[in-house]
């Protein structure tokens, strides 16, 4: 069982797990410029604009790095895999690789994008973008 | 060279710590004391004469509590650098530029904490932390110094073709410098590449126990005076030919994933190539190289960023016995973070003070600049001329 340390979010990246409950994969993109930011920022360091909106993700992706991380796995029971993944949109985005063989995970490895609800270590629950192989339909938890 | 009068130039002039231990009973008030005042006598002063410091922005070690217990008057220059381990060597930058300007005159460096049996910085982070970058790592693991840094690893591991047993190389050979460094925890007590591949793993398939620097009790002391004073202390001196440190755009604090290429070390690169700039040496004239390393893949990184092989190359570099006994560039002759012990990579500034004066127990016959880098920050020390 996973068991998920929570976020705080602040004025900056609140709309972004507010998405996450929607089951959007949002990134904060500069209103003026159009500059996407990850992770998010009160203000764009291209064109010094302070409006916001989102970028609606598709949630197609690739493995551009992974680790199965061993110790300490608590809180979760077993280790988990953690993956930067290459969104086909240009921008990278840090999640978990979930229902993998370990020996099936490598670099370059097409993802697609769910949602899975999760429990808190503050006895809450969170739902957090995750990842399966392409193609992978269903949740297997 | 700096714009400098020879006379005002900045040197180091002493040198001090602790035991490095892995409980040191007492606190890290008492550590800072203590390394500070083995540095400042080393330097033929008296903690009077001192009217700066500087420190680690996490150092917790107030500068009125460590005045008070070394008796010094007053500082008239007080600061602190960002970060962590990556701004030791921006310790010395500071000092030195304190002491170039004027704004002080002997300029107190210290870090200590009992990192061991106090609060150990390789476990998770749980505190609630309202930081937009902890929030969009840690709810998918990313809570310890090993898993965030080693997803950036993986990606280098993977551009290069390399396996963990290549990293178990470094750990050999950081083992092998320091059985025979007496301040060294691991002093006498060597490994093989069997040893390493036996430890367990940490992050799969990147780091295992013996990639990780060893968490450690301790304190560092360095005192940087001017090169006209110093001449005239009982102390052994040293030029501080340059030093620099990086801060860049998209550097996050261990997160930097995200609009770089992971298989560079952007930072070190920087401040190599200023580093070089403001010596006038090459990768070439170096002697001896001290690489801060709180895992194994970043000596490897730095070793490429500050020229010293190509891209790709430093696995072939320290498995040919460069950094090594003998080798074309001694690397980490106290053992390193590993092998020594962690002091935030302060205890690598020392080892390089001991190497240019002659006085290290790995001692490099006629090494005359060593450069000194902590990834952020880097450091060129020379002989005074």
């Amino acid at each position: 069982m996973i068991q998920v340390r929570p976020p705080v979010p602040d004025q900056d990246d609140a709309f972004h797990w507010e998405g996450a409950r929607q089951e959007k994969l949002l990134l904060q993109r500069c209103a003026d410029c159009g500059t996407v930011r990850h992770p998010p920022a009160p203000m764009c360091g291209t064109c010094g604009s302070l409006a916001t909106d989102s970028l609606e993700c598709s949630g197609r992706g690739t493995v551009h790095s992974w680790i199965l991380s061993h110790h300490p796995t608590e809180p979760d029971e077993a280790p988990r895999v953690v993956i930067l993944v290459d969104l086909e949109e240009g921008h990278r985005f840090v999640s978990n690789l979930i229902d993998t063989a370990h020996d099936e995970i490598h670099n370059g490895m097409a993802v697609d994008l769910c949602f899975v609800e999760y429990a808190t270590t503050d006895g809450d629950t969170i739902v957090l973008p995750q990842f399966l192989p392409a193609g992978r339909k269903g949740v297997n938890r | 060279m700096r714009d400098v009068p020879a006379h005002r130039r900045a040197v180091i002039a002493g040198i001090g710590h602790t035991e490095f231990s892995q409980h040191s009973g007492r606190s890290p008030l008492q550590l800072a004391s203590e390394a500070s005042l083995a540095a400042i006598k080393d330097a033929g002063l008296s903690p009077a004469d001192i009217d700066g410091n500087v420190t680690f922005a996490m150092d917790s070690t107030d500068e009125l509590a460590l005045i008070r217990s070394l008796g010094i008057p007053e500082l008239r220059f007080s600061a602190r650098t960002r970060g962590g381990g990556g701004g030791a060597c921006a310790t010395i930058q500071l000092a030195a530029a304190a002491v170039e300007s004027g704004h002080a005159d002997a300029v107190l460096v210290y870090r200590a904490f009992n990192e061991r049996s106090g609060h150990r910085f390789g476990q998770p982070q749980v505190a609630p932390n309202p930081d937009p970058a902890w929030n969009q790592h840690k709810p998918y693991g990313l809570d310890t110094p090993a898993k965030i840094y080693a997803l950036a690893f993986q990606r280098y591991m993977f551009e290069h073709g390399l396996t963990n047993a290549d990293f178990g190389r470094y750990t050999v050979v950081a083992r092998d410098w320091a059985s025979t460094n007496p301040n060294a925890q691991f002093y006498e007590r060597p490994i093989t590449l069997d040893d390493h591949q036996a430890s367990r793993w940490i992050v799969e398939p990147i780091l295992r126990k013996l990639d990780c620097c060893l968490e450690s009790d301790g304190g560092v002391g360095i005192v940087v005076t001017r090169a006209e004073r110093a001449a005239d202390l009982p102390c052994m001196p040293v030029d501080i030919l340059s030093a620099t440190a990086s801060q860049i755009e998209h550097g996050h604090e261990m997160f930097a994933y995200y609009d770089q290429d992971l298989g560079e070390h952007q930072e070190a690169a920087a401040v190599g190539r200023r580093l070089y700039a403001e010596s006038g040496l090459t990768a070439a004239d170096i002697d001896v190289a001290m690489i801060y390393e709180n895992f194994t893949p970043v000596v490897f990184l730095q070793l490429e960023a500050l020229g010293f092989c190509g891209r790709g190359e430093a696995r072939d570099f320290i498995a040919d016995g460069h950094i090594g006994r003998g080798g074309s560039l001694p690397t980490n002759t106290n053992g390193g973070l590993l092998g020594e012990g962690y002091i935030h990579g302060m205890n690598n500034i020392v080892e390089g003070v001991r190497q240019v004066r002659g006085t290290s127990y790995n001692q490099i016959s006629g090494a005359e600049h060593v450069l000194v880098s902590a990834g952020r920050s880097g450091l060129v020390l020379g002989r005074q001329s």
